[in-house]
């Protein structure tokens, strides 16, 4: 296939994708897997689930990362550009027409009356979706100690009425991720019948670089 | 400058949101209403809007916040914004640094950042369903409706998972829940 053709396949087919998953990032894995795994076998399966993991330890919306990922793989930079425009053009368009019509159409009282109901849902499906998520954790006391602490810090500030920066809280817990890793690789030598840790369970595969990871993350 | 406004704030919140749409959700209500943009209701509405229109739910998100304050060029800008790093960030990883992800310092910071996003997307529906079942923050009542919605459709999701093996769509729990709240309000207010 000729690079060009190759591009406006990628675009197509994204638009496509972009068109049709409903439900955000996590429905959309299935019909990527559909397209580029089973139908056009441009990706192995290990490297459709590397693309996934890397899509979701980045910021971004798991979309665009697979589209940025898949199309630079396939066409370099046009393939990652039209990929990513086409996977993001038809939302831009249909919630721009919802958009025009959404504060009349909510003043019909029988609209208003559904929403009530949809609020309701929607305080549901965030927090099956954060359940989801929290099964999906590993199963250390630091996750459990960031977790408490956020949480805690996230809703009394919202009932209390303080602002909360949610930006700043990311960068925290990235920062305490960094300095419990420095503080078991730099124990490990020292302490080495310290038991009880946290730090000892991530011992085994830690071992390559704890030297020079312990001084990056001071 | 609204519309260098919405770029920017759409930009902070593409950087630096983790864990997919939803992960998203508590920078983009903190971001709207903090600017005054959109109210928690509508911010709440538009959710379950674009829970039930296709693509992400992020771009939804920045198309209508960008949309509603500065027309088709601010609902451009501001999907720009939000796409733009996950664009570049993976741009940089496909091209140069295959083995980025790898490395242990990224990957100790991740490990801090997943639970902390985690709480951050289950405290959002903790206070949004503080506000709209209780009134926190407002003048305090119960939403008996909300509340009874809420057990339906956790139920009617947990049985569907049960004996059908898959996840519901939210979509249809949705149309349920607007279902139930139309009929109940039919019956009370005609």
């Amino acid at each position: 296939m000729s690079k060009g053709k190759t591009v406006l396949t990628l675009f197509l087919t994204f638009l496509k994708i972009g068109a049709f998953t409903f439900g955000g990032g996590y429905a959309m894995i299935a019909l990527l897997e559909e397209e580029f795994v089973g139908r056009r076998k441009w990706l192995t399966h290990e490297e459709f689930l590397d693309i996934i993991a890397i899509g979701e330890s980045t910021p971004g919306p798991l979309a665009i990362n697979s589209a940025t990922f898949i199309g630079y793989r396939q066409a370099g930079f046009f393939g990652s550009l039209c990929s990513t425009l086409g996977v993001v053009i038809p939302s831009v368009i249909i919630i721009t027409v919802i958009s025009l019509f959404f504060d009349r159409f909510m003043q019909f009282r029988y609209v208003q009356y559904a929403f009530e109901g949809i609020r309701a849902c929607v305080v549901y499906l965030i927090f099956s979706a954060g359940l989801r998520m929290f099964k999906g954790l590993k199963k250390k006391p630091i996750t459990y100690f960031i977790f408490g602490v956020v949480a805690a810090l996230f809703i009394s500030f919202y009932i209390f009425g303080i602002g909360f920066s949610s930006v700043i809280c990311i960068l925290a817990c990235g920062c305490v991720g960094l300095f419990v890793y420095a503080l078991a690789s730099l124990k490990k030598p020292v302490l080495a019948d310290n038991t009880g840790e946290s730090e000892n369970e991530t011992r085994p595969r830690d071992t390559e670089f704890p030297q020079r990871e312990g001084g990056a993350g001071k | 400058m609204i519309y260098l406004h919405l770029f920017l704030a759409f930009l902070k919140i593409g950087a630096v949101s983790f864990g997919g749409g939803y992960g998203m959700i508590s920078l983009v209500r903190e971001t709207v209403v903090s600017n005054g943009w959109l109210t928690d209701t509508q911010m709440m509405d538009f959710i379950a809007v674009s829970e039930s229109t296709p693509g992400p739910i992020a771009v939804n998100m920045a198309t209508f916040v960008g949309f509603s304050q500065g027309g088709v060029l601010g609902a451009i800008l501001a999907t720009l914004g939000v796409i733009m790093p996950a664009f570049l960030i993976m741009l940089l990883i496909a091209s140069v640094m295959k083995t980025f992800m790898k490395r242990k310092g990224v990957n100790a910071f991740l490990e801090g950042v997943r639970p902390g996003v985690v709480a951050l997307i289950m405290s959002t529906a903790v206070t949004m369903g503080l506000s709209t079942l209780f009134g926190v923050g407002g003048e305090l009542y119960v939403n008996i409706l909300g509340l009874a919605i809420i057990a339906v459709v956790a139920t009617v999701s947990v049985l569907y998972k049960k004996y059908r093996k898959k996840k519901i769509s939210p979509i249809l729990l949705i149309a349920l829940s607007a279902v139930i709240a139309l009929c109940v309000n039919l019956i009370i207010h005609g």
